[in-house]
């Protein structure tokens, strides 16, 4: 991801720390309520009252995760059975393709590749279609509220003061 | 930037009687603290490295010899050829099940003590069942052909057989190992990215790397909180199924001792109390060496305390549930077998795995040795010691025993047996040594998503 990013190029725009949550979720709904919908906000961990400002929609990551489990499931019955008749040898009478003893191996793969698949979708959301060349500060993984507003020239005056009404800390023009 | 004027920390301590949970710090004293411990080793640290890695090389050195010459070292004699590597690996797989208990099961029950002490004892889970794995190639002898245990056909296209416990143990282990592993890497992200922020030089490079370019936007989480949750619903039947698959690897035998429908729960419930043993003989001295008190503190031993009495509470009912059913059912084999754990050849390890689980575990009905770190402590390696012995009573002693007398057998562990379990020990020491010394011990983020932010207009949400 780290190496993707640095060969994009630089988004132009504001970037606001802030200090407070509330001042940082006023700023979001301020931003949101003047149309802006691809702002970035960066956290040292998740946040409630972010998320409700920002009314984003629920991850899709848990379709892969059905998707995954779902395929561990028919994998693990399909392999077993697949495999008893392959090469059929009957022990005392008993059912070649026995479901129980198979439901041990199905249950096992449901949850490896449910996991598995899971990862998958988080890293696939975070890297391809994760926004890039966004400016950001290291003290946002620490105790400060980040926030990116891609912006164009003409625009920059308002949004900076609209940051700073709601409490930003600290201002800062990104170029392109 | 220009200098930000900080505002006050919001503290909220409120008055207890016992110990409770106490958020005293900021998010960047958090930080701070959790980067401290990834500093250079001190003198005690090392000692403890140098042990592991001296206890590894003998495990490496006995395992080399064992290759060399086969199994004949190991002490196996008819009746008994699961013996000691068989115990070994049912009690790590055991120890990893609390590892699991607290970072997936305690995560959907929102307790929230889990969240300072559940990373050490994820990394335990994992550093546990790498060691439990290596056990059953160990003990199959010829090693080099290990892979035989995977779906792969013969040169006769024979496929394995999927009705067989052992093969199922195979799966579970292994989807065991990969979805913890999962869980614990996934996890360490957006720690591991907060350090990266911290630290300087070649080091940064290594956590920007580890890192995968994570940088706590609103879209990572959204997707992040969402997989873990997923991933904790996941890990929680997980842990249930794997030690009940390693107890059908003995209850659908028809040997005497092994053949009982109580075992899956009653293996589950010593799982995790073991394992509980093992984070409380790990958390108690790492976190003195780590400086890292106030973060795991009374309140965490006190509700570890608590879950290792409830489930050392299940065991004396397991226990006691053996005995009166091998009375109760008049089966003259179940009978001798569990008469010959008590007062046979080997009772000393019958009495060893009951006084040092149901009953030791009794003791932590009291506040004052749930809260008295060295009582705790103490009790901790009666654990460790009980369960490996409920391990080796269980396998040991019914094989030692089966249906007719003159194939009894008895087992006398030999320096190869000593010599594997010692190297075990050292080779997960090793690991979770390196591994608290190189990664955040402690979640940060969880931690940081419990201390309420500061807010302008006071209060908190």
């Amino acid at each position: 991801m780290a190496l993707l990013r640095r060969k994009s190029r630089k988004v132009p725009g504001i970037l606001a720390a802030f200090a407070h949550l509330d001042a940082a979720a006023d700023a979001v709904r301020a931003l949101r309520a003047r149309g802006h919908r691809d702002l970035v906000v960066y956290t040292a961990s998740p946040n409630h009252e972010i998320e409700e400002a920002l009314d984003h929609k629920v991850s899709p990551v848990r379709l892969f995760t059905l998707i995954g489990g779902l395929t561990g499931c028919a994998a693990g019955f399909g392999m077993t059975i697949w495999m008893s008749y392959d090469w059929p040898t009957l022990v005392g009478g008993k059912t070649i393709g026995s479901i129980p003893p198979y439901v041990v191996i199905a249950f096992e793969l449901t949850i490896l590749l449910g996991a598995l698949s899971t990862v998958a979708g988080v890293a696939l959301f975070s890297v391809l279609f994760g926004k890039r060349g966004i400016a950001f500060d290291p003290r946002f993984s620490d105790d400060m509220i980040g926030i990116f507003v891609p912006t164009r020239p003409e625009q920059l005056g308002p949004t900076e003061d609209l940051l700073k009404a709601a409490g930003a800390v600290e201002v800062r023009h990104e170029a392109a | 930037m220009a200098a930000v004027t900080r505002p006050a920390p919001h503290r909220p301590v409120e008055p207890t009687t016992g110990p409770e949970l106490e958020l005293t710090q900021t998010h960047a004293e958090v930080t701070r603290d959790v980067v401290a411990t990834l500093g250079p080793p001190g003198r005690g640290y090392l000692l403890l490295l140098f042990s592991a890695v001296g206890l590894f090389l003998v495990g490496l050195i006995t395992f080399a010899i064992l290759v060399k010459d086969g199994l004949g070292h190991a002490g196996y004699t008819p009746p008994i050829f699961w013996s000691v590597y068989i115990t070994t690996f049912v009690f790590w797989i055991g120890i990893g099940h609390a590892g699991t208990l607290i970072s997936a099961i305690l995560f959907l029950f929102r307790s929230p003590w889990r969240t300072a002490v559940y990373r050490s004892t994820e990394a335990m889970t994992v550093f546990a069942v790498m060691t439990a794995g290596l056990f059953p190639i160990i003990h199959i002898g010829r090693q080099w052909i290990f892979y035989w245990l995977l779906p792969y056909p013969n040169q006769r296209f024979l496929w394995p057989n999927f009705k067989s416990p052992l093969l199922w143990d195979v799966f579970a282990i292994s989807t065991y190992l990969t979805v913890s592993t999962t869980f614990l890497v996934f996890g360490l992200i957006p720690d591991v990215a907060a350090v990266r922020d911290k630290v300087t030089g070649w080091r940064r490079s290594v956590y920007a790397l580890t890192a995968v370019g994570w940088q706590g936007t609103d879209n990572q989480w959204r997707h992040y909180n969402r997989a873990y949750l997923y991933l904790a619903a996941l890990a929680t039947p997980l842990v249930l199924s794997v030690h009940s698959v390693v107890s059908w690897d003995f209850a659908s035998a028809l040997v005497p001792g092994w053949h009982g429908t109580i075992f899956a729960p009653y293996f589950v419930a010593g799982a995790i109390y073991s394992g509980l043993g093992m984070v409380l003989t790990l958390i108690i001295p790492l976190r003195r060496a780590l400086k890292i008190e106030h973060m795991i503190t009374e309140y965490h031993f006190d509700n570890l305390a608590k879950l290792t009495l409830l489930t050392g509470s299940i065991l004396f009912y397991a226990y006691a549930m053996e005995y009166f059913i091998a009375w109760y059912s008049g089966n003259t084999f179940e009978q001798t077998t569990f008469f010959r754990r008590a007062f046979g050849p080997q009772w000393w390890a019958g009495w060893t795995m009951i006084i040092c689980n149901p009953f030791v575990s009794q003791l932590l009905w009291f506040r004052k040795i749930r809260t008295n770190l060295t009582a705790l402590f103490v009790i901790s390696i009666f654990v460790n010691i009980g369960m490996w012995f409920e391990r080796y009573v269980i396998i040991v002693s019914s094989l030692s025993n089966d249906f007719i007398p003159w194939a009894w057998g008895i087992l006398n562990p030999t320096w190869a047996d000593w010599g594997i379990l010692a190297g075990s020990f050292g080779w997960f020491g090793m690991w979770f040594l390196l591994f608290a010394k190189n990664f955040p011990i402690v979640a940060v983020q969880e931690i940081k998503e419990m201390i309420p932010m500061p807010r302008k207009r006071g209060g908190h949400h």
